[in-house]
């Protein structure tokens, strides 16, 4: 795909669209959480005013350049992870700068994120920040495990490594999707999906009530806002790489909508019924039932 | 016992100290990874730390006045009154009271109160009661943590005048003598709906501009330390925790 300046406005315009959503989505997520707890939960605006609010604090310290770098590295893993896969599928407008092979990229701007802020992390002193750390990359990297063996199952299957090729391939109904053509992938995706979601039964590391907070304990004011920012677009960003690679991708933004909910919905509603599992727990469990799905997969292809 | 306090503030030197002056201090027991200890490097070099001046910030706390115009300033109040990020800090008996606001029959997320795990991101520290000796280190040292502009809510009237324990041995009376309080809420313990109430007060307090604790506690930093210094006998942290 040849390159063209009136792409960026276009992606702006997506990454816009997508804060808004993750703003709006992320409430209402914790809303239904809370309900579900029989509370009313927090306005739906409220992450709005949490992020003005953290803009707007006066003093700030920092522990470091790295200190820094940490947020900055988590933002740019996750704008990254947006812009380099099509939001909208056949749309000239929302497909952002994709390009063949961005499949790889993707899989690696996963995984950036997290090393900023490890590294971030890390540099801020806090004993509790090195062992959210040390406890968030370990249970990460055994989630990570069983989707990438699913994504080589995908690009098999399809014989292609760009995300818009595959979209192009599932089109024509339900029953093209590889949810259906290929279900042990996708299922071995959607369990590392809940690991890296960050929610119940598998939030131990950043859980308010464990280890405080785990990596960001020494976050705050516009650190933590800019956190917070990628908080919102990360998960949006993962599951519309989700959303193309195994239930058809979307062709316009209600369906586009319609579907990442439901996929968020997926790890809350698990969330909401399963208590926490420590991080060796967590661990074990990825290696043992998601993982063999995982190979099991690109075997069968 | 006072007598023997004050020959310890006396000995509070007003500039840095040199490093051989400050064993004179050591009378105050000190924990033990604070004591001066001498090093020796890899390479066979000695190093002295003395790890209260080394390892830690001397700066006092400086005055931060609002940056803006008066109409984003009013934004940014509305905004930080409405997301009460409240420090997981209790003490006394009025800390039980917290609790129910967390569940469905106050559900006090409603009103963008939540708690937040550590200092540094939270922006209201309520004092739930009555406030040990022991204890106070620990509020100090968490209020010193949080950014500003921060809030301190006293809660009960143990914080207000020492309440049933105004003759106690080892709790303190007005906590504004210590920390800047910018509301209390009276009772002995107060309800959670009082606690909803005050909460809905320090809104108010915040919107019109009212609540610049943070700033009232670097301007007045010296009467403060000097009033935190008299109850605290066994001062062994930095006079600021950045
Ligand atoms: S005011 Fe009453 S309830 Fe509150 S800490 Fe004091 S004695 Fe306990």
């Amino acid at each position: 795909m040849s390159f063209e300046w009136i792409m960026i406005p276009y992606s702006l315009l997506t990454l816009f669209i997508v804060i808004n959503y993750g703003l709006l989505l992320t409430a209402l997520m914790q809303k239904i959480g809370a309900r579900v707890g029989r509370r009313h939960g927090i306005p739906i605006w409220q992450n709005y005013i949490d992020l003005l609010k953290n803009y707007s604090i006066r003093s700030s310290i920092t522990h470091g350049v790295m200190f820094y770098l940490g947020p900055v590295f988590r933002l740019t893993g996750g704008v990254g992870l947006l812009l380099f896969v099509p939001t909208i599928f056949g749309s000239e407008m929302f497909s952002n700068l994709s390009f063949a092979g961005d499949l790889i990229l993707a899989l690696y701007f996963i995984f950036f994120g997290s090393l900023g802020m490890a590294l971030g992390a890390g540099e801020s002193g806090h004993p509790h920040s090195a062992i959210g750390v040390s406890r968030g990359l370990s249970q990460v990297t055994t989630s990570e495990l069983p989707f990438a063996l699913a994504v080589f199952a995908v690009a098999l299957q399809y014989q292609t490594l760009s995300v818009n090729d595959i979209v192009a391939a599932q089109q024509g109904g339900v029953m093209n999707w590889t949810l259906f053509t290929n279900p042990l992938a996708v299922a071995a995706a959607m369990l590392s999906f809940l690991g890296s979601m960050m929610r119940p039964p598998f939030d131990v590391v950043l859980a308010p009530q464990e280890i405080p907070i785990g990596p960001p304990t020494e976050y705050h004011s516009s650190y933590l806002a800019l956190m917070q920012t990628n908080r919102v677009i990360f998960p949006i960003a993962k599951m519309v790489v989700y959303m193309n690679l195994f239930f058809g991708g979307a062709a316009s933004w209600p369906v586009f909508f319609l579907k990442i909910f439901l996929i968020y919905f997926f790890s809350l509603f698990i969330g909401v019924v399963f208590p926490r599992f420590r991080v060796e727990q967590s661990v074990r469990w990825f290696l043992i039932w998601a993982m063999p799905l995982g190979i099991a997969a690109i075997l069968v292809v | 016992m006072k007598d023997d306090f004050e020959k310890l503030l006396d000995q509070q030197p007003e500039k840095e100290p040199e490093p051989q002056e400050r064993p004179a201090l050591r009378d105050i027991p000190v924990r033990e990874e604070l004591v001066p200890r001498t090093v020796t490097a890899p390479d066979g070099q000695e190093i002295r730390i003395d790890p209260l001046q080394d390892y830690y910030c001397q700066a006092g706390p400086t005055v931060q006045t609002p940056a803006y115009t008066r109409i984003i300033e009013d934004l940014f109040n509305w905004a930080r009154a409405e997301s009460l990020w409240i420090l997981g800090f209790g003490t006394g008996c009025g800390a039980i009271e917290m609790r129910p606001l967390m569940t469905p029959r106050f559900d006090a997320y409603r009103y963008g109160i939540q708690w937040r795990p550590t200092p540094r991101q939270a922006n209201l520290l309520v004092i739930s009661g009555y406030l040990s000796v022991k204890t106070l280190k620990r509020a100090i040292r968490s209020y010193e943590q949080m950014q500003n502009p921060k809030y301190v809510v006293g809660l009960g009237s143990c914080t207000i005048n020492g309440g049933m324990y105004w003759d106690s041995y080892n709790t303190i009376k007005r906590l504004d003598d210590y920390l800047p309080v910018d509301l209390y809420i009276t009772g002995c313990m107060p309800r959670p709906e009082a606690l909803l109430q005050g909460f809905d007060d320090l809104k108010k307090l915040i919107r019109a501009g009212k609540a610049e604790g943070a700033n009232k506690y670097a301007e007045n930093f010296e009467r403060y330390k000097t009033n935190q210094k008299r109850v605290i006998k066994d001062w062994d942290m930095p006079d600021y925790s950045w």
